[in-house]
C-alpha cells in the first residue's frame, strides 16, 4: 500500500516546481511519471520565459495585456493579472536556483524579444531553455529528496464520495498495477499533441491528464484552441523556435518576398503565432510555398550569432535536413504545437473536483485563451504549479484520514486491464491512432468549417467504436510493456479528440487559432464565452461560460 | 528502401532464455532515422520489442542504444548514413547497464552516479533581492556542461566503468564540472577536494576518448574531467597518486626526453608509502615474467634539447 498527502502526476515542470513545494511545506509529497523526470517533455521549449522585471523599468501590465491581445480575449484576465505579476519573481526564483539564463553586459539576466510583444521581456538559456530549467529543478527535487516514482503510468483515478483520493498505476519495470492513496492529486501531466499527427508533441504527449480529470467528472475547457507553430522542419515536423524570428530571421515565400508585411505590416515575423501560421498556410495554398513550406532565413545573422545563441537550431538543420542556416534558408511549415485547451482550472489550480488539482499544458486556467504568446507555457507551469501546490497543500491539511477503499478499486482496474490483455486478435494501437490523429488534422487544422470539424468528429467516434470492440495488446507480458501502455494511451487520445472537435463544433465564430473560412469573424457579442464540455453516461455534455474581463475591454486585435 | 536490423532480444519472463538477435527486414523511408525503423517495427511486426523512446529531436535523452557496436541516439542517427547499401544493422542495448528487457536498460546506474557529485547549486547566500550578478562568458561557459540530456551514451562507452563500476563515470563528472565552474556556487573548493580524494572520482579516468566521441551534445566530458583534475590541482590538492603520476610524468619525459616507466610506478605510489609500494611487487613480478618489466634505468631520447626547448616554449607561454 502507497499512501501520501499531495500525489504530482507528471514530472516536467509544473509537476517538479509543485514536488519542490510540497515537500518544502513538510507534506508527504511524491511525483509519479511515466518516464524520468528529465525525459518530459518541457525540455522541448527552446526560446524563453516572458517576465515582466518591475526591477528594471518594465510593466506587468503590459505584458498581461500583450498576453490578452494574443488570447484574442478569451484569456480569463483575473488569471492573467496573476501570471504576470508573480512572473518577475518565479524567473528570479529559478536563477537563485542555478539556471543559466543569458546575461547583459551588467551581469544581469539579459532579454531577447519574442512573438506578439514588442518589448524584450523573454529570458533565456540558448535555444535550450526549457531543457536548462527542467535539469535545475530535478537538481532541486534531488536536493529537496523529493520522491518520484519513475516510469509509473496512472491508469485511473480514485474517486470516492465525489472527492479524488488516489490514483491506480502500473509499474512499467514490472508490471505490477498498484493503488497509490492520497489526500489530493495534482495533474502536471502536459499536453495532448499526438492526438494530432504531425505534432511537434514528444511521443508522450497523450492527453493522460486531460483524460483523467475528463473521467472523473472534471470539465474540459476551450479544447478547440489548437496552437499551430508557425515554424516546424519541413518532412520532420520538428519544432524551430521562435527565437530564430525573436533574433530577426525573415519568413520568405518561393518569390522571396517577406509575406509577413501584408498580414502583420507592424510585427512582421513577430505576430502572434496564429496569425503567422495563417499567413504561412495562405502562402502555401495559393502557389507561393515551397513543396508545401515557407523559407525562415538567418542568413544575416551570422554563423557566430547563429550558433551561440540558435545552437540547437543549427544543429537540427544540419542534422535532420543537412542544411547550414548561416548559408541556406531552411523550409518551414506551420505544425500542430500546443493545445491552450485544458482541464478548467481556477488560478489556484483547483478543478471542479474536490482532492483534483491541475497545472501546466494539462490545465486551462484560462491564460493562453484563443492563442497562446511564445515562452508563456513555461511561465504558466512555473507560477500555477507553484500555486496549485500551495492551494493543494492547504486542502491537505484541512482534511482528515484518506479513508478509501483503494483496493476495490485496484481490483477492479485489473480486471479491465487483464480483459485488454486477454483478446486474442483486433486492431493494432498504430493503426487506430493513425486514422484519429490524420483525422483530426485534416478536420480542425490552420483552417477549419463546419464540414471538417463534423468529418473530424465522426472520425474519432468512428475509431473509438473500433477501440472498444476490437483493440489488440500482441505483447502478454509484464516487464515494460509498451504495447499494452500505448493501448491506454490511445484511450486516453481517443477522450481528448473527442472533446477538441466538440469544443470546435460549438464555436459559431473565428478567433485566436480556431479559424473558420465559414465563420471568419469574431463575434463577441455571442462568444466571449469559454467552451466547456463534461463527458457523462449519455455522452458529451456541454456548456459555456463568460469570460473574465477587468480592466481591458475587447477591441479588434490588429498587428 | 530496405533495411535490415539485427535487434539483440532479451526478456526476463521467458524462462531460461539468454540474449539473442532478432533480424528484421523492412522498407522505410530513405530519410529515416534507425528511430523512425525501430519504432515502425514495434507498430507494425513486432509489438512485444522493448524500447524507450520520446521527442524524436534529440533533446529528451531516451533513445540511446547501440549501433553496430557504439552508443548512439538512434533518432538522430540516419539510416542511410550508415546503412546507404542496406547493409545490416546491429542495434543492442547501452552498455554498462543492467538490461530489464530487450533495448531498455536500468535508469540507477546513471542517475546513482549523478547523484554523487551533489548535483545542485549551493551558493552560501543569495541575493536578497533579484539575481545573482555573473558574467555571460562565465553562463555561456556553462553552457557545454547544460547541454548534456543524460542520455547514458558516455557511461555506456565509458571503457573505466567496464571494468570498475565504482567509477563515477564522464556524465556525473561534467555534471559536477558544471558546479564548479559556476561563479554562484560557493563550494567550488570543497567539490574540488571531494571528487579528488574519492574512490573513482577525477583520477579514474584513463583519457580513452570515448565519451567524447559517443556524446551527441558536444559535451566532451572528458575534457571537463581534464578540466577538472587542473582546477584542483591548481586549488592545492597535491597528495594523491593522480597528482604525482601527472608530476612524474611531466619530469620524467622534460630530463630524459621518454617516459621512465619504472619511475613512473614509484613516483605515482608515492616514496614514502610503503603499502602502496608493496602493491607493485606483485605486479612488477608478473610483468617480469613475460618480460614486460620496463628498464630500471631509462632509455634517453635522441636529441633531449628539442623536447626541453618545447617545455620552455610552453612553460614560458603559460607565465
Amino acid at each position: 500500500m502507497y499512501e501520501h498527502d499531495l500525489l504530482i502526476v507528471g514530472a516536467g515542470l509544473a509537476g517538479l516546481r509543485a514536488g519542490v513545494e510540497g515537500v518544502q511545506k513538510g507534506l508527504r509529497t511524491a511525483v509519479i511519471t511515466k518516464v524520468h523526470p528529465v525525459r518530459s517533455h518541457s525540455n522541448a521549449a527552446q526560446g524563453g520565459i516572458n517576465a515582466p522585471l518591475t526591477d528594471r523599468g518594465d510593466e506587468w501590465e503590459g505584458h498581461a495585456l500583450d498576453t490578452i491581445k494574443g488570447s484574442d480575449y478569451l484569456a480569463d484576465q483575473d488569471a492573467v493579472e496573476i501570471m504576470s505579476s508573480e512572473a518577475g519573481d518565479a524567473v528570479l526564483e529559478l536563477e537563485r536556483m542555478g539556471v543559466i539564463f543569458s546575461r547583459g553586459d551588467d551581469g544581469r539576466l539579459g532579454t531577447r524579444r519574442f512573438g506578439g510583444q514588442k518589448v524584450a521581456r523573454t529570458f533565456f538559456v540558448g535555444a535550450i531553455t526549457g531543457s536548462a530549467m527542467l535539469h535545475v529543478l530535478y537538481e532541486q527535487a534531488l536536493k529537496h529528496g523529493l520522491q518520484v516514482y519513475e516510469e509509473w503510468f496512472v491508469t485511473s483515478l480514485i474517486k470516492e464520495e465525489g472527492a479524488v483520493r488516489g490514483v491506480i498505476a502500473l509499474d512499467m519495470k514490472t508490471g505490477e498495477l498498484h493503488a497509490i492513496r492520497a489526500k489530493a492529486v495534482l495533474l502536471a501531466a502536459g499536453g495532448a499533441g499526438r492526438v494530432f499527427e504531425p505534432s511537434t508533441n514528444a511521443l508522450i504527449c497523450t492527453g493522460d491528464g486531460l483524460s483523467l480529470a475528463w473521467r472523473a467528472g472534471a470539465p474540459l475547457m476551450d479544447m478547440e484552441m489548437i496552437q499551430y507553430h508557425p515554424t516546424t522542419l519541413a518532412r520532420t515536423g520538428i519544432l524551430l523556435s521562435e527565437a530564430a524570428r525573436g533574433e530577426g530571421a525573415y519568413l520568405l515565400n518561393s518569390d522571396g518576398e517577406r509575406f509577413m508585411e501584408k498580414a502583420a505590416p507592424d510585427y512582421m515575423e513577430l505576430a502572434s503565432r496564429d496569425v503567422v501560421s495563417r499567413a504561412e498556410q495562405v502562402e502555401i495554398n495559393e502557389g507561393r510555398g515551397v513543396d508545401g513550406n515557407v523559407l525562415l532565413d538567418l542568413r544575416h545573422l551570422g554563423r557566430t550569432f547563429i550558433e551561440e545563441r540558435l545552437g540547437y537550431l543549427q544543429e537540427v538543420a544540419v542534422e535532420f535536413l543537412g542544411i547550414d542556416l548561416a548559408e541556406q534558408p531552411v523550409p518551414i511549415r506551420p505544425g500542430m504545437h500546443y493545445i491552450m485547451g485544458g482541464i478548467k482550472t481556477n488560478a489556484d489550480g483547483e478543478t471542479e473536483i474536490p482532492g483534483l488539482y491541475a497545472a501546466g499544458e494539462c490545465a486551462n486556467v484560462s491564460v493562453h485563451g484563443a492563442n497562446r504568446l511564445g515562452a508563456n507555457s513555461l511561465l504558466d507551469t512555473i507560477v500555477f504549479g507553484r500555486r496549485a501546490a500551495k492551494k493543494s497543500v492547504e486542502y491537505v491539511k484541512s482534511i482528515g484520514e484518506n479513508g478509501s477503499d483503494s483496493e476495490a478499486h485496484l481490483k477492479a482496474e485489473k480486471e479491465r486491464l487483464q480483459a485488454l490483455l486477454d483478446r486474442p486478435k483486433g486492431a493494432r494501437t498504430a493503426e487506430i491512432r493513425n486514422e484519429m490523429a490524420t483525422g483530426m488534422t485534416e478536420g480542425i487544422g490552420v483552417f477549419r468549417d463546419q464540414n471538417s470539424m463534423e468529418g473530424a468528429l465522426a472520425k474519432v467516434h468512428e475509431m473509438r467504436k473500433k477501440y472498444d470492440a476490437s483493440i489488440y495488446v500482441e505483447n502478454k507480458g509484464k516487464v515494460f510493456n509498451t504495447d499494452l501502455m500505448f493501448a491506454l494511451e490511445l484511450d486516453f487520445m481517443l477522450d481528448c479528440a473527442e472533446a477538441v472537435a466538440t469544443g470546435a463544433l460549438m464555436r459559431k465564430e473565428s478567433r485566436g487559432a480556431h479559424f473558420r473560412t465559414d465563420m471568419p469573424d469574431r463575434d463577441d457579442e455571442n462568444w466571449l464565452k469559454h467552451t466547456l464540455s463534461y463527458k457523462s453516461e449519455e455522452g458529451v455534455r456541454t456548456e459555456t461560460l463568460d469570460v473574465v474581463v477587468t480592466k481591458w475591454e475587447p477591441v479588434k486585435r490588429v498587428y | 528502401m530496405q533495411t535490415n536490423l539485427k535487434v539483440k532480444r532479451q526478456d526476463p519472463e521467458a524462462n531460461g532464455s539468454q540474449p539473442h538477435f532478432q533480424e528484421y527486414s523492412i522498407d522505410i523511408h530513405p530519410d529515416s532515422t534507425i528511430l523512425d525503423a525501430l519504432i515502425y517495427v514495434r507498430e507494425e511486426v513486432d509489438g512485444t520489442l522493448a524500447l524507450r523512446c520520446s521527442c524524436r529531436a534529440s533533446i529528451c535523452g531516451s533513445c540511446g542504444m547501440k549501433v553496430n557496436g557504439r552508443a548512439r541516439l538512434v533518432c538522430k542517427t540516419r539510416v542511410a548514413d550508415l546503412a546507404p547499401e542496406g547493409e545490416q544493422l546491429t542495434v543492442e542495448p547501452m552498455g554498462n547497464q543492467r538490461v530489464i528487457k530487450d533495448l531498455v536498460v536500468t535508469l540507477d546506474t546513471f542517475f546513482d552516479q549523478i547523484k554523487r557529485v551533489e548535483p545542485y547549486m549551493k551558493p552560501d547566500k543569495e541575493p536578497e533581492s533579484g539575481e545573482f550578478i555573473a558574467s555571460n562568458e562565465s553562463m555561456t561557459n556553462l553552457l557545454t556542461a547544460m547541454n548534456c540530456i543524460m542520455c547514458g551514451c558516455c557511461v555506456s562507452d565509458c571503457t573505466v566503468l567496464e571494468v570498475d563500476d565504482n567509477f563515477i563515470g564522464p556524465a556525473a563528472l561534467a555534471k559536477a564540472w558544471r558546479f564548479t565552474e559556476d561563479p554562484r556556487d560557493d563550494q567550488r573548493d570543497q567539490r574540488l577536494k571531494t571528487l579528488n580524494d574519492e574512490d573513482g572520482g577525477i583520477w579514474d579516468c584513463t583519457r580513452c576518448m570515448q565519451c567524447v566521441e559517443v556524446c551527441p551534445k558536444d559535451v566532451a566530458p572528458m575534457d571537463r574531467i581534464m578540466e577538472l583534475r587542473d582546477a584542483a590541482i591548481e586549488a592545492g590538492n597535491r597528495d594523491t597518486h593522480g597528482y604525482h603520476h601527472t608530476e612524474s610524468f611531466y619530469n620524467s619525459v622534460k630530463k630524459n626526453g621518454r617516459l621512465d616507466e619504472s619511475r613512473l610506478a614509484l613516483d605515482s605510489a608515492g616514496w614514502t608509502s610503503i603499502p602502496r609500494l608493496l602493491d607493485l611487487v606483485p605486479v612488477g613480478l608478473k610483468a617480469m615474467m613475460k618480460g614486460k618489466l620496463p628498464p630500471l634505468f631509462p632509455h634517453k631520447a635522441e636529441d633531449k634539447q628539442k623536447i626541453r626547448d618545447v617545455y620552455e616554449k610552453v612553460e614560458g607561454e603559460r607565465e
